[in-house]
């Protein structure tokens, strides 16, 4: 068994530094590195790059990340609920590569398992294919997209053990486990570290050969973004 | 009388078939899944991770772990699956969903839809959008016939950046349900209630197809 463990948020994050790129999981707030992402901030890294789904709300999530403009670069599908993100991304201050979240999903996919490039139809006839070579297959039109990789890929988990295998829960798993795989390093931030032998391997999602640290997060407020409910 | 949100619902609802899983985008498309017709099984897939999602929970038990992609809390039904957005994704470009519904801004008389930015003005992004109109067989665009200003969303061309080309095939307004020509233009299949065909007419800026006598919805 190789351990994994480190002991805190700020263990984890060492050797993040100005102008990385670092994947971070989550769709929305759920399944996001909530405390880490703290820990971004309170570290002052500058100049990121940022391949997430999404970009936060204004006041959690990455958009605690946009209020301090540290991030350069963001790269993500969609951005509609940060006002902040909006403003940074009309007046020029941050550059945004906006991509159909399929092939953002497949993108870092690729990038974990040594598959530099691939076609897909999506987006194919619109601006997300300026510049990218086409191919036809089977009659339909193709664009070829590159393998995403970082620095530092920083995913959150439910369970995780000293080995670093990890299952997540829900729709909370989203993109973690693709982010897991792509990143030189990759950071797993847990609510619940276990010894080994604890988790049932006919159960782990992302094998903890895909995680280099592995520490249970202090506290986890799991905002939700859109409450909704229906009347009893 | 031009339908309602609910009513538009309701319609793409009976196009819904025994044993299909169905993708559902944010707004309108939502409600469909409040009107599933008696007697078919139908699951629904959200592309965050979800396969079997369950109407929204009770106060008291919503967990944040559990969404859908408009980020609403939502219940997971018995059978239910979650996965990864890889995953998810195969289900979609795999043309492993058989029905997709969803918004949109502008669609034109060859099938191609615009709804994921306004140049300078709107930018949210595409999410999903892009990957399901790229590959879904069968895509049911539900929306208002006319924008907030009062024009035309059913256009000769697209004037907004594209989310797809030539991939709707079938159009569910509070107006009318259009089919999408393969040589191009709207053809008239029914109308709302009470619609008359010139007023339909007038709200479709793109070639308009009337052939014979056109029918009323039927929500019976």
């Amino acid at each position: 068994m190789i351990d994994k463990v480190v002991t805190n948020v700020h263990e984890a994050l060492l050797g993040i530094e100005d102008g990385m790129t670092l994947m971070l999981g989550g769709f929305g707030l759920c399944g996001i590195p909530e405390n880490s992402i703290a820990e971004l901030v309170k570290k002052g890294v500058s100049n990121l790059t940022c391949i997430s789904n999404n970009a936060g709300v204004d006041d959690f999530g990455l958009g605690l990340l946009l209020q301090q403009k540290q991030i350069k670069k963001m790269i993500s599908s969609y951005v509609g609920e940060n006002n902040e993100f909006e403003r940074q991304m009309l007046s020029g201050e941050l550059e945004v590569d906006l991509i159909p979240q399929g092939s953002l999903a497949e993108r870092c996919r690729a990038g974990g398992t040594g598959i530099p490039a691939f076609f897909t139809p999506s987006g194919y006839g619109t601006e997300v294919a300026d510049g990218k070579e086409v191919r036809v297959f089977n009659g339909k039109p193709h664009i070829l997209e590159n393998a995403l990789t970082a620095d530092f890929a920083i995913v959150k988990a439910w369970k995780g053990d000293v080995a670093g295998n990890l299952i997540f829960k829900a729709t909370a798993r989203n993109f973690n486990p693709m982010m897991a795989m792509a990143g030189k390093i990759t950071i797993a931030e847990v609510e619940e570290l276990v010894p080994v032998g604890k988790l049932d391997p006919n159960e782990i999602h992302t094998p903890g050969i895909f995680v280099q640290r592995i520490f249970q997060g202090l506290y986890f407020e799991k905002r939700i973004e859109q409450r909704t409910l229906r009347n009893k | 009388m031009a339908l309602d949100k609910d009513g538009i619902a309701k319609r793409i609802a009976q196009e819904l078939q025994d044993r299909f899983y169905v993708n559902l985008g944010i707004g309108i498309p939502t409600l469909v899944a409040n009107y599933i017709p008696e007697g078919i099984s139908v699951e629904f897939q959200s592309e965050n991770g979800i396969l079997g999602m369950g109407p929204f929970p009770f106060s008291g038990e919503e967990d944040a772990d559990l969404i859908n992609a408009g980020k609403q809390t939502i219940t997971a039904l018995n059978g239910a699956v979650y996965f990864d957005s890889a995953t998810s994704f195969a289900m979609i470009r795999g043309k492993h969903v058989q029905l997709t519904v969803l918004g949109a801004m502008e669609v034109s008389e060859n099938g191609d839809i615009a709804n994921w930015k306004i140049p300078g003005k709107m930018v949210k992004g595409m999410g999903g959008a892009m990957d399901l109109v790229a590959s879904a067989e069968n895509i049911i665009v539900a929306m208002m016939h006319t924008n907030k200003k009062g024009e035309s969303k059913l256009l000769k061309r697209c004037s907004l950046p594209l989310t797809g080309v030539a991939c709707v095939k079938k159009i569910v307004t509070n107006l009318a349900v259009l089919e999408i020509l393969p040589e191009g233009g709207f053809k008239l299949t029914e109308r709302a209630p009470g619609v008359s065909v010139e007023e339909i007419q007038l709200a479709t800026e793109g070639k308009l197809l009337v052939e014979g006598e056109i029918p009323e919805m039927n929500f019976n």
